[in-house]
Formats: structure tokens, C-alpha cells, sequence
């Protein structure tokens, strides 16, 4: 989704410092296997605010930072993507590998590294410690989330497991902070190389694992007893029937309180909005320049701006499927299905973040192994409905389905077709993967390996951070692009001037282009004033919103009335369906140009998605006519 | 109920017809393994375990199978499974890793019986 665009997450690697002390500072890396915890140590070391969640495979690419030491140093830090080993298998653990091993171009190679391993899994995950501790860097070894370790009953000395390794080994829960002091100790510490101590080789899986379980043996390390929550839990999302049911009556209950409870908030933000536009008004004298602003600019980021808070409630409904764990769950169950189009579970998972935006969610694709697995991921992804479809959605939905209830009260009609847009989308994604799979992007089978994290209760603080960060991400896009769009527009729609005045809008720029354009949109149940929003929507697709608020000067609920005026019901269905296939988003296409290598694969699929936008759009224009 | 008779039969074909390969790889794993006939991940419904004995993959799969904790030797716990059974999680090594079964039925195991 365009919102992305000036996102931290996703525009490359967030390097918070000033440029010229980069090469001066200690470089230290942390390493670990996948939801060890390394970007939430390094969140609390920097106070930088990297996305973390419980699943593996949440960081993608490198990102550093700046940690202050208590004597006023400061240290640079690289966060990377989780690693089992040191021979990569997909794109993001290469990413680590190459940081490591330094051969990467976007920072340099570290001169110390924190080794951060899972506390509650000590065995399997010491097995790492044997080749970076070959790699005769100083090391910290970080047993973390050393809470969980203790509440449920398992200890280890850590004092014990330092002379087995030869390095200092510290036990820290990086989430409440917990022994991040002796992080820092070391960090402004000697930083000394680790004593050699006789480690397995490393090409002998079996071998080095005995060598971890060794050497947790000999530092005391008593395992802790089985999340007893996560069982319970999965003997409910993984059931067979009671799961998949779990989740749809969930996801049915997100959209309904979208519709239902928070149904009333866009006239109040809108409310706000009028206010303040009045306020603008009332300082300003009567000119050309004040109903630019205030009839067109005001509304037409207005209308979009009513939609924040519904938007939000579909984040913090994501964010909590990403925080529990319970996104691995899903990427189970919808294993099967992934599998008959010729795509793998891990697909999943970025498809399901693509419901918030496609930019990260095609970046998460650098976890799939298999490079053409990945590419079909990627090409689909855009299909899945992201957040900046919201608002058009809402505004359609809003104005032209009646409140009804279906199913004895149960499903709300205008969740229904809420529900009906999602899986449109995704049957569209299902069968252009179906498609390259059994074409051009035919590939040998990669075996499905995803690990399973422990169920977690979501922390308020990090939820509430996820949406404000979002929250700000849209209100930043609003303040930019479609603040940009939306200035065009207007001053298209107030020229040429007849006699000193901005004409009516069928005679200004904006109505020529929007004639101009009706021949092509009319098959399709299109006036010429949706014409222009299709145009604008190319810039990002919220974009259309915004044009239509400037075009009919109204919000909220207003702009709904006028569009009932305007727009026959096979109009706004065909506009509906047009949205659900069609690329409009420069940042996706951007993302998809870097992660793909080239413009070819882009400029197909926005060809791809607007011939489907055009023929799914007529289809439903003449079936509802 | 049906579906698990039908898989374990097809099983029991590859059973014998691994078997005698077996004892190369009891050195790899360490352990005093109990006897039993040889099976495959697919073979144990929930609850039951078997111990790891070898993987049929290549090399590189096999690899990371190993890191996620299949290693021979290891025991392993069939639980819960998306509908049809298909993809199940095991519980190896103190965590929960996904299979499908066309890699499951490539981890050859020795049965412990109890459970």
C-alpha cells in the first residue's frame, strides 16, 4: 500500500546517526536464530522503534542504530535477520551472512557481535554459538527472554556456561529490560575475542548439537517445562473444525464492529474537520485562494482523513494475530490451500500482512527459499486487499448497501460485501498464482519448515505503538501525496477563470480531462467526475477519496448523498471490483522493480491487474445494471 | 478415521523395505534405540513419538532440518495438524516445527511404542 512510503520499516535500513561519526564507531551485530528477540534488544538498546512480532522471519533486512553507553560512547548497532546457521538458504538469512561475513555494501562488518539466543530453548539454539563463535569476533552471548526461562521453571548458570565458551554470556528479557546492564557492560567494556575452546565441526549438524546439549549440561541448564498455554491453545486453533471456524467468526467480527460501533466516527472526525474549516474561513478574507482551501483542499483531505479510525481498528486486529503467535497457526492451516495453487504456507505470511500494506508484505517474501515460490508471492501480493483500499471501500459501501441484516442478525449486509471484496481479492491472487505456477514460475518443491512460537499476550505498549506508527503513516501520506493531488486539482478545476471567477467544474481543466476520459470509463458505469479519481488513484489509491471530496466540495456523510446522486448501484459495484484488482500504487510497483531486479515483472503485473480491473469492472457494472 | 487406516498401510510397505539399512545410522544417533520397525513421521498420530533414525532429503533440506532439531537420534511428537492432517507440527527438540507431509514422510523414525 502507498501509506508505506515514508515508512522507516521499509524503505531500505534505518540508520539513525549523523553520517559523519559512521566510520569512527564500534560496529557490533546482532546475531540469533528467527523470534529470538534481536529486534526487540535492539529497539531497547537504540530507542529506535523496529517492528517486532512473535513469528519468525519478522526482520527482512539489516537495519542500525545508535546505542548510548553510560560513560557517553556510543556504540553502532546492526540489527539482522534471524539465522539457524551459517549457510543461508533464503534471501533475508543471506542478508545476515553477508553482513557477517562482511560482504555487504549497506554497512560494515562488525567488530563484535551479540549472539542472542532463546532462554527457554537453550539446547537447539547454542547450536548457533559454535560457527559464530569461530568466527573469533568478541561475543556476547544474550540468553534472552530469561523471564520465561524462570516462570516456568528452568534455571541455568550463566557463570558456568561462560567458562564453557569462552565468552561472557548474560541473562537478559530484553522485553522488560531485565539485565540489559550487562549488555552495556560489555559493550563499553574490553570487548574481548572469546578464549578458544574446542568446537565441533561445524559441517556436522548432528555433532555440533551435541556439542550445544553438552555444554548446556555442563553450565546446569535445566529446560523449562512446555508452554502449558500454547498446548491448550492450539487444541483450539488447531482443530480441525473449531479453528478455521474460530478465525472466520473473528474476522466476521472485526468487520462488523467496523460497521456497526465504529460506523459513527468518520462524521465525527468529519465534525471536527467542518470546525476547523469554518475557524480557517473566518480568518480568512473572501478570495479565489480561501475556497481553494477550505471547499477544496479541507474536504478533500477531509474525506479521507474520516476513515482513520476504522482503518486503525483493522491494525490493531493484525497486530494482535502477529504479537500472539497465532499468525504461524494460520500459515498452517492455509498450508493445503497454498499448496493446490502451487505455493507453500510460508507464502502465507507476508500475503496476510499484505491485508495491511503490499510494500512490507512483498519485502517479507525474502523468507521463501525458493526463488520462484517467492516470485509469484510477490506478484500476487497486491491482490490481497490492503489498508489504502479502506477508505474507498468504506465510502461505497457506506453510501450505496443498505444497513440489512442477513442471517437472523448474525452477518451485517454491508459487512458482507466487506467480507465478499476480501475474498475477491484473494481468488484473484489464488488464481493468477495458480496461473504462473503452472507456467512460467514452475519450480521443484522446497519442504514447508516453519517453527511454531509460544502464544504470548500481546503487550498494550507495543500494539499501541504499531498503531500509532500506522496511525501517523497515513495521516503523513494525507499530508503529502494526496495533499499534493488534491492542490492540482484544485487549481485544474478553478481555471480558465470566466470573468474573473473559477468556472463551474464541467468547463475547467478537470471537466475537459474527465470528457475527455468518459468514452473509455462509461462501459463501465463510470461518470467522468470518477474518471478524474481513477487518474489520481494512480499516485496512491486512498488518492480517489480525496479527488471525489474536492469534485462534489463534501465529507463524510454528505459526499455519500451526492454520490447516491450521481452513481447508479452497478456504477459503485463496478467501482468496487475495479479497485479490488487494480495496481494503483507507485510505492508497490517501486518495491516490486527493487526486490524483483528490473521493471520487467512490474510492468507486467500493473498491466496484468488493470486489464483484470477493466474486464471485472464491466463484468460486474452489467451483471448488477 | 478412516483416512489414518489407509495412510498407515501404505506405510507398512515402506517399513520392511527400509529396514535393513538401518544400522549405519545408529552410530550417528548415539542413543540406545528401542527396537521397533522403522516408520516414518507420517506414520504417529497425535500424542504419539518415535525417535529420528534418518532423513531421506538432500542434502541441503536435510541440513535444515537438522538445525530446527530433526537430528538422528532425537525424539519426536506428533501433535495437533491443520484440517486432513496435513500439515502437522511436531514437537522436537523443545519446539514446534511445521512439516508437510511429503517432507514428514522422508524423516525415517524408529517407533518407542509407548504413548
Amino acid at each position: 500500500m502507498s501509506e508505506c512510503q515514508g515508512c522507516a520499516n521499509c524503505g531500505g535500513t534505518a540508520v539513525a546517526e549523523p553520517p559523519r561519526m559512521a566510520g569512527t564507531r564500534t560496529a557490533v551485530a546482532l546475531v540469533g536464530p528467527p523470534n529470538s528477540g534481536k529486534t526487540t534488544l535492539f529497539n531497547r538498546l537504540t530507542g529506535l522503534r523496529q517492528k517486532v512480532a512473535n513469528f519468525p522471519g519478522v526482520t527482512v533486512e539489516q537495519h542500525s542504530g545508535i546505542a548510548e553507553l553510560p560513560d557517553g560512547r556510543a556504540v553502532r548497532i546492526i540489527d539482522l535477520p534471524g539465522l539457524y546457521s551459517l549457510s543461508p538458504r533464503s534471501e533475508d538469512e543471506q542478508i545476515a551472512y553477508d553482513v557477517l561475513t562482511g560482504h555487504s555494501h549497506a554497512v560494515p562488518k562488525p567488530q563484535a557481535i551479540l549472539l542472542v539466543l532463546d532462554s527457554t530453548n537453550l539446547g537447539r539454539q547454542l547450536m548457533l554459538a559454535a560457527p559464530i563463535l569461530a568466527l573469533d569476533l568478541p561475543t556476547l552471548v544474550i540468553l534472552n527472554q530469561a523471564d520465561d526461562l524462570l516462570y516456568r521453571g528452568g534455571s541455568v548458570d550463566a557463570a558456568a556456561l561462560s567458562a564453557q565458551l569462552g565468552a561472557p554470556v548474560a541473562l537478559v528479557s530484553a522485553r522488560n529490560g531485565e539485565g540489559i546492564s550487562q549488555v552495556l557492560d560489555f559493550l563499553a567494556g574490553a570487548m574481548p575475542k572469546p578464549h578458544r575452546v574446542e568446537l565441533p565441526v561445524l559441517q556436522d549438524v548432528p555433532g555440533c548439537r551435541k556439542w550445544a546439549g553438552a555444554m548446556g549440561a555442563k553450565a546446569g541448564y535445566l529446560a523449562p517445562a512446555p508452554a502449558k498455554w500454547t498446548r491448550r491453545l492450539d487444541k483450539i486453533f488447531l482443530h480441525p473444525v473449531l479453528g478455521p471456524l474460530v478465525f472466520a467468526a473473528v474476522v466476521v467480527a472485526v468487520f462488523q464492529i467496523i460497521f456497526s460501533v465504529a460506523a459513527p466516527l468518520p462524521d465525527m472526525v468529519k465534525g471536527l474537520f467542518d470546525a476547523s474549516g469554518q475557524w480557517v474561513a473566518s480568518l480568512l478574507p473572501e478570495s479565489l485562494f480561501r475556497s481553494l482551501l477550505v471547499d477544496g483542499v479541507w474536504m478533500g483531505l477531509g474525506s479521507v482523513l474520516v476513515f482513520l479510525p476504522q482503518i486503525l481498528l483493522l491494525f490493531l486486529f493484525i497486530g494482535v494475530l502477529e504479537d500472539s503467535g497465532y499468525l504461524a497457526r494460520a500459515a498452517v492451516i492455509a498450508d493445503r490451500t497454498m499448496a493446490r495453487v502451487g505455493l507453500q504456507g510460508k507464502s502465507f505470511i507476508p500475503l496476510l500482512s499484505a491485508y495491511g500494506c503490499a510494500v512490507p508484505a512483498i519485502m517479507a517474501t525474502r523468507t521463501i527459499e525458493n526463488k520462484r515460490d517467492r516470485m509469484a508471492t510477490i506478484l500476487i501480493a497486491p491482490f490481497m486487499t490492503c489498508s489504502a483500499r479502506m477508505p474507498i471501500y468504506l465510502l461505497m459501501i457506506m453510501a450505496f448497501i443498505p444497513k440489512r441484516n442477513l442471517l437472523g442478525g448474525l452477518l451485517g449486509m454491508q459487512t458482507a460485501v466487506m467480507l465478499g471484496l476480501y475474498v475477491l481479492g484473494l481468488l484473484a491472487a489464488v488464481m493468477t498464482a495458480k496461473l504462473l505456477k503452472s507456467t512460467v514460475l514452475k519450480s521443484g518443491r522446497t519442504p514447508f519448515l516453519l517453527e511454531m512460537p509460544a502464544y504470548r499476550w500481546p503487550a498494550v505498549r507495543s500494539l499501541g505503538l504499531r498503531v500509532y506508527d500506522r496511525a501517523m503513516v497515513f495521516v503523513k501520506q494525507a499530508g503529502t501525496v494526496i495533499l499534493v493531488v488534491t492542490i492540482i486539482l484544485c487549481l485544474l478545476k478553478s481555471f480558465p477563470l470566466v470573468n474573473g471567477k473559477p468556472p463551474a467544474i464541467e468547463h475547467s481543466v478537470v471537466g475537459w480531462i474527465g470528457h475527455a476520459m468518459e468514452p473509455l470509463i462509461k462501459p463501465l458505469g463510470f461518470n467522468w467526475k470518477i474518471g478524474i479519481g481513477l487518474i489520481t488513484s494512480l499516485a496512491a489509491r486512498e488518492t480517489i477519496v480525496a479527488t471525489l471530496g474536492t469534485i462534489y466540495g463534501a465529507a463524510g456523510s454528505d459526499l455519500q448523498v451526492a454520490l447516491r446522486h450521481d452513481l447508479s448501484l452497478g456504477g459503485a459495484i463496478a467501482l468496487l471490483v475495479f479497485f479490488a484488482f487494480a495496481l494503483q500504487c507507485m510505492s508497490t510497483v517501486a518495491i516490486v522493480r527493487r526486490e524483483t531486479g528490473g521493471w520487467k515483472w512490474p510492468i507486467l503485473q500493473f498491466t496484468y491487474m488493470g486489464v483484470l480491473a477493466y474486464l471485472g469492472a464491466f463484468v460486474a457494472y452489467h451483471l448488477v445494471g | 478415521m478412516g483416512r489414518k487406516n489407509r495412510r498407515r498401510k501404505s506405510a507398512g510397505i515402506d517399513k520392511r523395505a527400509e529396514a535393513p539399512q538401518t544400522e549405519s545410522i545408529l552410530q550417528l544417533s548415539g542413543n540406545c534405540v528401542p527396537v521397533g520397525p522403522l516408520a516414518t513421521l507420517v506414520d504417529l498420530r497425535r500424542g504419539e513419538a518415535g525417535v529420528v533414525d534418518r532423513l531421506d532429503l538432500p542434502a541441503d533440506d536435510a541440513r535444515r532440518l537438522m538445525e530446527l532439531g530433526f537430528v538422528p537420534g532425537t525424539r519426536v511428537t506428533a501433535g495437533h495438524s491443520a484440517p486432513g492432517g496435513d500439515p502437522r507440527v511436531f514437537q522436537v527438540d523443545g519446539s514446534e516445527i511445521a512439516l508437510r507431509r511429503e517432507t514428514a514422510k522422508l524423516l525415517k523414525i524408529r517407533r518407542d511404542g509407548d504413548n
